[in-house]
């Protein structure tokens, strides 16, 4: 048993220590941000001297039930009360590892606590049921789900929630933060690779917490720079669109889409996320499926199927106005 | 009612079926009522895991649909309150009953109507709590419950008034049993049963219900106030109104940390009994290991907040608390180390009552060290929420808390019965426990570690974790099988276990004095008691004689005690309801009984 267990944790190491990233985008093991950097290093100063205790105090415990098994002919064991002087060396022994994990631990808290750094970049972001909106009053950009973000700049995020608690988590990014209904809270990082990473809600939050999901892309500065002017640009005047796309748009006017989302230009419902430029996002309905005329389509025909509790109803739509939605709504870039 | 006087054990004359079930129902015999704890504790054992193997089910693989998003978090919700409220602590209450008068010499607990009282509001608020899954609105917002999602605005149904007036009701079983335990240890000792010669679980025990009586007061305050808030308008957790969200976070788990010390006490308890039994040696250190239980009891009140860590309290709040939570790992510690030592130059015997107690010690280590790496706060941020803490827990709660209290069920089990449980298949229950266990449970540390965050009904293929999972949900099913085969021993037990004398393991304590079953007086005699460990002490304690020498008193049959429950139980089905003459009726029901039993002739 006890062999199974550390042979167990062994694995454990080499996948904590030596694992590949790519096949866990959602890993704290595989940091890619300052904060998730400095969790990471004081995680393995713990993990190490945890390590240690267990080989140690398991050892002593196979070493004490193979030699004092009772065998045939053993007299009866001395009849031991205590010890002081052992007593007082496990106890402060403890107390010993436990101040080398506390003084980092307490640096690292101090390191950690979401100050911004000066020149940051800041970024608003709002949780609600379920779904994500990122706004950057800098450039004036809202945004959905997909958080964009520049490679080496550091990040202020200043985060609340419109309904009930979630948590912001974005693991290779760094440690988790909890949205609150009438509080602010705060985190900074800075990314250092260029990429896309997972985050998705961590606080359980009703219905469909699993179905909270997002995604960071961390831009180089230029694409960055490139991806501000697309979402500054409006989307393209609907007469000038193909039929079907046209088709589309008079789909979203009339069929009550427009009372919840924004379309700069078109719409400005407030209750769900900002769709002026959904086309240059990767994934809809906050994570869970590709942005793809396929992934759309099968959002647009029931949402509350795909996404349990949804405030988006299922609403009536031939198969034809689906398509056209679609072609409309991937036409938004 | 007349007070009986007992010449001899009561089972003389053969009863019928309908008097036996009677005589059950009104029982006030502190033995009976450990029975009646421990069997319905194991019933909603069974039920809890049955939650938690569908909660694999779903979970083996990404995507699954074995069940819906509302039924899994139904299913989630229940299965943690169900194993925190209606298993590990009501199994813990029946070792209580059972075993703590035995061990300090007493005839019946302090309030034995008040112990039958507690066991009736138990039952029966575990009941009303579960009845929510035949209105199809189970208890659906986790264990934890969090303030704001509970508000009638985001969970409108009947699943949260299920849940708040259920865990008020189990609330009330605990901290009547709560008081009358303190008073039971306190008071009624055998003499020369001081308190540092009490065995190590009755001082545990004592600890632990200190830590009832004032952490279920603070979770019952939280309770009301959301009770309050969904039915009459009140705003305490209501933002908009100028409420706080955090009010029922710091409130619950200020409960709900202690509580987590409520869970493993008596399990250090019961295998600090065990250990010395099997190993043929006292305790190493026994005033340590008694006083560390003190301080983890008294340290347990300081760390709650680490449960909070994500929330941003601040640096200065998260360090202080951080190094709290660090502290109480080393009383933790010096009892493992003790209990290592207890082994050390003993003549250890493998049976399965010491095979759990050395499983829990080693499963404990395993959830002690990963505790200790999130009692840092920032390795906390990318833990807590994920499967990295539902391995955490598990080792402590499962590994720790139900293998102590197996532990304890085949080491009393001959006390209780007079009958043995078979050790072949007790230890096939055991390897098939604890293999099952770590199979599940070991993969989870890196499943959080790897980003999957708790409460998921469902996760993307993306994250790479579908292997892992499955590993746990098949180490699942072979716990599940390991349950059957206890469950298969004591019906085994029942006719074919071996028949015992006093004291079939050799064991010091007191409850091995007299015969197994005891009879109804337990002590046919209070002995006086000379010795720490009077059963292996030279003249350790006063001579227990076969048959009373004069007439015993008994504590007498009553049924108030069950009608003063059902008062409780009708009220809280009138608020759920909502129906006013219901909630009056059950409460008129509830002080008339509590009147007859007041005027009830009965004496102890």
């Amino acid at each position: 048993m006890k062999g199974s267990i550390v042979a167990l944790l062994l694995i454990a190491a080499a996948i904590g220590l030596t694992g590949c990233s790519a096949e866990y985008p959602q890993s704290s093991l595989h940091p890619t941000a300052d904060f998730s950097r400095d969790i990471d290093t004081l995680y393995r100063t713990i993990f190490w001297w945890a390590l240690g205790v267990f080989v140690v105090v398991e050892t002593a415990l196979l070493v004490v039930i193979v030699r004092y098994r009772d065998r045939p002919g053993a007299g009866e064991p001395r009849q031991i009360h205590g010890s002081t002087a052992l007593e007082v060396a496990w106890t402060l022994a403890p107390a010993v590892v436990l101040v080398f994990i506390a003084v980092p631990t307490i640096r690292t808290i101090f390191r950690t606590d979401g100050t911004p750094p000066p020149g940051a970049l800041e970024v608003e972001v709002v949780g609600k049921q379920w779904w994500w909106a990122f706004s950057y009053p800098e450039y004036g950009i809202t945004t959905a789900n997909e958080l964009h973000v520049p490679q080496g700049r550091p990040i202020a995020l200043t985060m609340t929630s419109d309904d009930v608690i979630h948590s912001f988590w974005v693991p290779k990014l760094g440690g988790k933060r909890d949205l609150m209904p009438g509080r602010t809270t705060r985190i900074a990082f800075t990314a250092d690779s260029v990429g896309e990473v997972y985050g998705q809600c961590a606080e359980f939050c009703g219905d469909s917490h699993a179905n909270m999901r997002f995604r960071v892309v961390v831009d180089a500065p230029s694409d960055f720079d490139r991806w501000v002017e697309n979402q500054l640009a409006l989307p393209t005047a609907v007469d000038s669109l193909p039929a079907t796309a046209q088709a589309g748009a008079q789909v979203y006017m009339t069929k009550g889409c427009l009372a919840c989302h924004v379309i700069e230009g078109r719409s400005a419902g407030v209750l769900g996320p900002n769709l002026t430029h959904l086309a240059s996002r990767g994934t809809i309905a906050a994570g869970i499926l590709p942005n793809d005329a396929e992934g759309l389509a099968r959002w647009l025909r029931d949402p509350p199927a795909e996404k349990p509790g949804s405030l988006m109803p299922k609403i009536p739509l031939t198969e034809d106005e689906i398509a056209a939605l679609v072609a409309y709504l991937h036409s938004l870039n | 009612m007349a007070t009986s006087v007992m010449t001899h054990d009561s089972a003389g004359d053969p009863m019928s079926l309908g008097a036996r079930i009677w005589s059950w129902i009104t029982t006030t015999d502190h033995k009976r009522i450990g029975i009646l704890y421990g069997v319905t504790a194991f019933v909603f054992f069974l039920v809890g895991g049955l939650e938690a193997l569908l909660i694999r089910l779903q979970l083996a693989s990404s995507g699954n649909t074995v069940v819906s998003a509302e039924a899994y978090n139904e299913l989630f919700t229940m299965h943690g309150t169900t194993m925190v409220f209606m298993a590990v602590m009501p199994l813990s209450a029946a070792f209580f009953n059972f075993v703590v008068p035995l061990q300090i010499g007493a005839r019946d607990v302090a309030f034995p109507r008040l112990n039958a009282f507690s066991y009736w509001v138990f039952l029966l608020g575990g009941l009303f709590m579960n009845a929510s899954f035949v209105f199809g609105a189970a208890p659906n917002a986790g264990w934890f419950g969090y303030a704001n999602l509970t508000s009638t605005q985001y969970s409108p149904g009947m699943n949260i008034d299920f849940w708040v007036l259920g865990l008020q009701i189990l609330g009330v079983a605990s901290i009547a049993a709560g008081v009358n335990f303190i008073v039971t240890i306190v008071n009624m000792r055998a003499p020369g049963m001081r308190i540092m010669r009490m065995p190590v679980f009755t001082w545990m025990t004592l600890v632990t219900q200190f830590i009832v009586v004032t952490a279920f007061p603070v979770i019952t305050v939280a309770l009301v106030f959301l009770m309050f808030d969904r039915t009459f308008g009140t705003t305490f957790y209501s933002v908009a109104a100028g409420g706080d969200v955090l009010l029922w976070q710091h409130l619950f788990w200020l409960f709900g940390h202690p509580e987590v010390y409520i869970l493993i006490l008596p399990a250090m308890g019961i295998i600090s009994e065990v250990i010395p039994t099997f190993s043929r040696k006292p305790l190493f250190g026994y005033a340590i290991v008694v006083y560390s239980g003190l301080l983890i009891g008294i340290l347990g009140w300081g760390v709650w907040a680490h449960h909070m860590f994500s929330v941003g309290l601040g640096p200065v709040a998260d360090s202080v608390f951080s190094a709290t939570t660090m502290m109480i790992a080393i009383p933790t510690g010096v009892k493992i180390f003790n209990w290592i030592a207890t082994m050390w130059g003993g003549r250890i015997r493998f049976t399965t009552p010491m095979l759990f107690a050395i499983g829990f010690i080693a499963m404990f280590i395993i959830g002690g060290l990963s505790g200790v790496m999130h009692s840092s706060p920032p390795a906390d941020l990318q833990q807590t929420d994920t499967y990295f803490v539902v391995a955490h827990f598990h080792y402590v709660l499962f590994g720790g808390a139900m293998l102590g209290i197996f532990a304890g069920i085949y080491y009393w089990w001959p006390k209780v019965t007079g009958r043995m449980l078979s050790e072949p298949i007790g230890k096939l229950h055991f390897w098939l426990t604890i293999i099952g266990a770590n199979l599940t449970f070991f993969p989870m540390h890196f499943i959080g570690l790897l980003g999957m965050p708790r409460r998921i009904y469902t996760y993307d293929a993306a994250l790479g974790l579908d292997t892992m999972n499955m590993v746990a949900t098949v180490g699942a099913f072979v716990t599940g099988v390991g349950a059957l085969v206890f469950v298969f021993n004591v019906l085994w037990s029942r006719r074919r276990g071996t028949p015992v004398e006093h004291n079939p393991w050799g064991a010091a304590t007191l409850e091995w004095a007299i015969p197994s079953p005891p009879p109804v007086y337990n002590f046919s005699v209070i002995p006086e008691v000379r010795s720490r460990l009077p059963l292996w002490a030279q003249s350790g304690m006063s001579e227990v004689p076969a048959t009373p020498p004069e007439p015993v008193h008994v504590p007498d049959g009553s049924y108030w005690p069950l009608v003063a429950s059902l008062g409780i139980v009708i009220a809280a089905t009138g608020a759920i309801l909502k129906s006013v003459p219901v909630v009056v009726g059950g409460g008129v029901v509830l002080v008339l009984a509590l009147y007859f039993w007041a005027f009830e002739p009965f004496e102890v």
